[in-house]
């Protein structure tokens, strides 16, 4: 591997004295910049790894803005900048927009959790994917519901009202959300659906992931979510949810990569692939993926190869990083996988 | 000879920068209008009375921000507007000497403070206590159609408070400057035929309605935009709603919170077509608050062209 990657960076070397733009300069005097846009869910761990990569490649610099999901697809539409980052896969209709076949590499794994202010409960509550439909659809109004206490038995529930809390702002965080009530809850796939933004039937929202928590903290009785990592940096409340295999699993960085891990062996040839509710034991349901965008045969191929060099350094070291982040690495076979499609890359 | 070729230069080169103040405002106007032709084309006017904003199904309606973006601005300016003049009236009329000065500068670093910092202070500050306040509310209260609803603490209620909060700063500072202005013959004359201070004062504000106007109209106008503080406390729930308890939406928050994440073409239109509104509605905004500055500025001028002494004779 090691090896593989210093051939990779002779051959960058060697390309960049060939380019054009760099006539005159020398491999060391001048960097290369690559320039990305996307997802802020994996923001920090990005900066990480491209300050890390630019550490050991002092030829290449990475520029990377987290301007969200969308616009990190649209820009890539738009050619205008050379790889992009999404924590919702890309949708048929806008691969089929898209100027050339672009190729999705999952890079990290991201879990969302739902965390909730209840004054004197202190035992962990249990949630389902059909009752957290049904209370975001603002059919379960009352926290002592015998729809939460059935899956409760021994906690005593207070007499309160349920406020919901959701995001204000466009945000993966929803999209993963909604993915699982969706799946879990035909009612709430049909009247509210799957998206960055949905039209919520209930409730208020907040602006990022601090203000659905801060909202929750402040609020008793409301119930709202977040990405794993905040919840845990923040040490916010939040409870275990039902899986496919009918365990109540609470979200660690172990039960997040096992969920990764359960859907490798039906893993589709282009990584776009929900792993909400995925099967198998110990799985957290409320997983997902967050993924690189680039072009299958780029232009530039001198931004290709570092590209390429990069992806196979975050697969194998960058990995290491994950975790001390708050990231849920992925799982080996997964890596397998990606390592193989980042070969169908035409440099 | 050369000084008029200087001033033709002079005048050319100036009068090129006002077009350009021109030229801006209906760039952004064609831009707005070009950016969101699929939404104008498939909804049409239904688009300014439609109360479902659903992403998901691809349909779009802005009544709930409209209705949100005017009913915040107005219950600031009933908020702001007295306090704000009563600000401007002690400083320049009443207060003494000495608390002048640093007065004047502590309501000028209120509008120096960003508009995020007042959003925090909302969030972890005011809004426990508006939901304090709301619980507290009688029940007799509770059942009227404005304090309608679950006391959440964030909503049109708190919303309307911080947008209060900021625009004051700018009413006042204007406010102050017109009385500042107020020529002291005006006082004097008023003086002299008898008036307490409290009259006095009445004729100062008088003469300076216009401006006096102007400076609630300018505070109106950051209503209407301001975005990060208001988002981050009105609830965000697109509803058409009087209850202040209620969570409400407004236009330029919905542009701010979602405008990074449309990522298809008929939604992206959507939302800039929200911006179109927002321009339309600030633009008529400013019109009404000139006609109002210009109405009665003509009053006050005939007042001054027949002093009414004349008036009663002629009357007479």
């Amino acid at each position: 591997m090691r090896k593989f990657a210093f051939i990779l960076l002779i051959v960058a070397a060697c390309a960049k004295q060939e380019a054009p733009t760099e006539a005159g300069a020398g491999p060391a005097a001048k960097r290369t910049v690559v320039t990305g846009a996307g997802a802020t869910f994996p923001y920090p761990i990005y900066s990480k790894w491209f300050s890390d990569y630019a550490k050991a490649h002092p030829d290449v610099a990475v520029n990377y803005q987290s301007i969200g999901s969308g616009g990190g697809i649209k820009q890539l539409m738009a050619q205008t900048v050379f790889f992009g980052a999404t924590d919702g896969p890309m949708t048929d209709e806008q691969l089929k927009s898209a100027p050339a076949p672009i190729m999705h590499f999952p890079t990290v794994l991201g879990a969302v959790v739902p965390a909730y202010n209840l004054p004197n409960v202190t035992a962990e509550l249990k949630f389902t994917g059909p009752l957290l439909a049904d209370m975001y659809l603002g059919k379960v109004t009352k926290w002592n519901d015998a729809a939460i206490a059935k899956i409760n038995p021994g906690v005593a529930l207070p007499n309160l009202d349920i406020t919901i809390v959701h995001r204000s702002d466009g945000s993966g965080t929803s999209y993963i959300w909604c993915d699982f009530l969706s799946k879990t809850s035909p009612e709430f796939k049909k009247k509210v659906g799957v998206a960055t933004s949905v039209n919520w039937p209930a409730g208020v929202g907040a602006k990022g992931n601090e203000g659905v928590s801060g909202m929750v903290s402040q609020a008793p009785g409301s119930i709202g979510y977040v990405e794993l990592i905040y919840a845990k940096q923040n040490d916010v409340t939040y409870g275990a949810v039902q899986n496919a295999a009918g365990e109540f699993v609470r979200a660690t960085l172990e039960s997040v990569t096992a969920a990764a891990a359960s859907t490798a062996a039906t893993m589709p040839a282009d990584f776009r692939v929900s792993i909400t509710n995925a099967a198998g034991k110990g799985v957290y349901p409320i997983s997902s993926f967050t993924w690189i965008l680039m072009y299958q045969n780029p232009t530039d191929k001198l931004r290709g190869r570092i590209m390429v060099d990069f992806m196979n350094w975050a697969l194998s070291d960058g990995q290491k990083a994950a975790a001390s982040l708050g990231y849920a690495p992925l799982p080996q076979q997964v890596i397998d996988l990606e390592k193989q499609a980042l070969e169908k890359i035409q440099l | 000879m050369r000084r008029s070729a200087d001033d033709r230069i002079f005048r050319f080169t100036t009068g090129i920068f006002a077009a350009l103040v021109l030229l801006l405002v209906v760039g952004i106007g064609f831009e707005l209008w070009r950016q969101s032709m699929l939404s104008i084309a498939k909804f049409g006017f239904k688009f300014w009375t439609g109360r479902v904003w659903d992403p998901v199904s691809g349909e779009f309606g802005a009544l709930p921000f409209i209705w949100g973006t005017l009913y915040s601005s107005l219950l600031a300016m009933l908020i702001s507007t007295p306090i704000a003049l009563g600000i401007a009236i002690y400083i320049s009329e009443l207060s003494p000497k000495m608390l002048r000065q640093p007065l004047t500068y502590l309501t000028e670093l209120l509008a120096a403070i960003p508009s995020i910092v007042y959003g925090l202070w909302g969030v972890f500050v005011l809004t426990p206590i508006v939901r304090k306040l709301e619980i507290l509310m009688p029940p007799t209260l509770r059942k009227l159609p404005i304090f309608s609803g679950p006391p959440l603490g964030v909503g049109m209620g708190t919303a309307a408070i911080i947008l209060a909060i900021m625009v004051i700063p700018f009413t006042s500072s204007v406010a102050r400057e017109i009385l500042k202005n107020v020529p002291v013959a005006q006082r004097e004359g008023a003086y002299a035929l008898g008036a307490t201070r409290w009259e006095a004062i009445k004729v100062a504000i008088g003469y300076g309605k216009t401006g006096v106007i102007g400076a609630i109209m300018l505070g109106l106008g950051r209503a209407l935009g301001e975005t990060m503080a208001v988002t981050m406390v009105i609830g965000n729930n697109p509803q058409v709603s009087l209850s202040l308890y209620a969570p409400q939406y407004t236009m330029a928050a919905v542009i701010a919170n979602e405008f990074t994440e449309a990522a298809d073409e008929l939604y992206l239109h959507a939302l800039i077509e929200i911006g179109l509104l927002l321009f339309i509605i600030t633009i008529v905004v400013n019109v009404i608050s000139r006609l109002l500055i210009w109405s009665t500025k003509r009053r006050m001028t005939r007042v001054i062209v027949f002093p009414p002494v004349a008036k009663e004779e002629a009357a007479a």
